[in-house]
């Protein structure tokens, strides 16, 4: 019992990370129809702009809360705007042509983004600045909730309270839904349809950000083909939860984290990786629209 | 109000308008008559921005100024004052009535005017009112074809596009719908109507167009065309 409720912990730690990936995997797909292949690598921008950023703060001994913030925001505001010109650059040229081109363009940014990265940063893995003290601040029943834990649990919270309060209650986030429903429809309501794609971009974009500064405080080596992974594992969160549904991928995240998690306890952790490519199988095999999703994905 | 010459719009290698040419006075309703794949469809597409022509000119004239629709934008000739009512009508299913028209004023900051316009509109179509917080997509085609001219209405436009209004509607709500079109053009917004039931588009209207392959074949005063032989026999069945 008691290694179960601490894998239940790290498992959903975890899987609010994967549930920030997969929250940009989705939103995209919403409004584009397009897996954003390029997505886990923007995380890594996300993790390295924290190491960068954590250097020039002089971050060394132990970090602050603020130092935390401040980390996360620039990087943040860093990957927003990475996102943005991606698509511009990227995708937005592509918009009348086969989806197939898009798809294609994407796994080329994905790899860009990686070997520019093994140029640009060095292939070796950083050690993450230790932006915040890892302490134990809870032990019940002798299941350890650690300071890094919580913090992720509440960044993870917050941003997907931030996000559905954007997405629900904002003209921006009317136009969102109304674009992922249909691009014709959105620009007869007079809605600047690229703009609006543009936004999401940059949404999906900060999310992973914040995923990779996550991922830096609590796991902390960062190097330039980090984002493959957990990319990869956020796709599978994003098609569990129904792809293009953000409840379903936040679900999807964490049922991931959780499972994975799972495995590590009582199996071997060998087998970790291999969990989600069984579940995208099973997935696709008896359910393809996903958890969340309406079986008619098809869009008349 | 708007006045269309020669213009040419492709599909690849497909022809689909072959040199329109055609005006539109302010405060009128104009019918475009035709069969299916005649272009008429196209043609709305291509005034809102959606297709691009690649030859001739669209020029509307809101007020005074004169813009040349071809080289603008979906959304920006949405705030020059034309919102259509798009064949399908196309009302965003997962979003609620209330949503869907919130989205028709997406450019308007107007927050008084646009109170009036809602207003107008349920006077119009009382039902969109006791339906506000349900999803578009749970509506009958009838009321969706209603709050799909209620969204366009709230873009407050003065050239208003309906493209097929009564495609899949009960016959009694198709009346009313048409009624309603009179409302709207009696209060100062001039009309576009691309219609299959020629009848019904010709008693609306004051003038009409007859479309055929791409190109404007016939074109006169809606009673004219009613008791043109040639229009009997191809579209009126008599």
């Amino acid at each position: 019992m008691q290694t179960f409720l601490q894998q239940l912990v790290n498992g959903l730690a975890w899987g609010s990370i994967y549930a920030l990936i997969a929250i940009g995997y989705t939103m995209v797909y919403g409004v584009l129809q397009l897996i954003n292949f390029a997505h886990g690598d923007i995380y890594m921008i996300g993790a390295m702009a924290g190491y960068y950023l954590g250097l020039a703060l002089g971050v060394v001994g132990e970090g602050s809360l603020l130092h935390f913030v401040t980390v996360l925001c620039g990087a943040m505001a860093i990957c927003g705007g990475l996102g943005f010109v991606i698509e511009r650059c990227a995708y937005k040229p592509l918009r009348r042509a086969p989806r197939l081109a898009a798809l294609i363009t994407a796994i080329g940014v994905s790899l860009f983004l990686e070997y520019m990265g093994q140029l640009v940063f060095g292939p070796d893995p950083k050690l993450f600045p230790p932006l915040l003290p890892a302490r134990p601040v809870a032990a019940i029943g002798g299941v350890v909730i650690n300071t890094i834990q919580i913090t992720i649990f509440a960044v993870a919270v917050l941003l997907a309270a931030a996000l559905r309060l954007i997405v629900m209650h904002t003209t921006m986030g009317k136009a969102m839904r109304a674009v992922a429903f249909s691009h014709t429809a959105a620009s007869l309501m007079g809605i600047n349809v690229d703009r609006v794609i543009s936004f999401t971009f940059i949404l999906g974009s900060m999310l992973a950000a914040a995923a990779g500064i996550l991922v830096g405080i609590s796991n902390p080596k960062v190097d330039p083909l980090m984002g493959i992974m957990p990319g990869l594992k956020a796709f599978v969160a994003a098609v569990l939860g129904g792809i293009g549904n953000i409840p379903g991928a936040l679900l999807g995240g964490l049922l991931i984290g959780v499972a994975e998690s799972m495995v590590v306890g009582y199996l071997s952790s060998t087998y970790r990786d291999a969990l989600a490519f069984v579940i995208l199988i099973v997935v696709l095999l008896f359910r393809p629209s996903g958890l969340l999703g309406s079986p008619s994905a098809e869009k008349v | 109000m708007l006045t269309i010459n020669d213009l040419h719009v492709h599909y690849g290698a497909i022809h689909a308008l072959k040199g329109i040419s055609l005006d539109i006075k302010p405060g009128e309703i104009v019918s475009l008559i035709g069969s299916n794949g005649a272009g008429k469809t196209t043609l709305l597409r291509t005034i809102s921005g959606l297709l691009k022509a690649s030859q001739g000119t669209i020029v509307y004239r809101p007020d005074g100024a004169q813009l040349e629709l071809t080289r603008r934008l979906p959304h920006q000739i949405v705030a020059s004052g034309v919102a259509q009512v798009p064949e399908g009508r196309l009302i965003f299913h997962n979003l609620t009535v209330q949503e869907n028209l919130e989205l028709g004023a997406f450019q308007r900051r107007d927050r008084g005017r646009m109170a009036h316009d809602r207003e107008f509109i349920f006077t119009l179509f009382p039902r969109l009112k006791e339906r506000l917080k349900q999803s578009g997509g749970t509506l009958s085609g009838g009321e969706q074809q209603m709050l799909a001219i209620g969204r366009a209405l709230m873009a407050s436009p003065k050239l208003l596009l309906l493209d097929e209004p009564s495609l899949g509607i009960a016959p009694t709500l198709v009346q009313q719908i048409f009624a309603c079109l009179k409302q709207i053009n009696a209060r100062g917004t001039t009309i576009l109507l691309v219609e299959q039931d020629a009848f019904l588009a010709l008693e609306t209207a004051h003038r009409g167009y007859v479309m055929e392959t791409g190109q404007i074949v016939l074109e006169g005063t809606a009673k004219d065309l009613l008791h043109n032989p040639q229009v009997k026999q191809a579209y009126l069945g008599q």
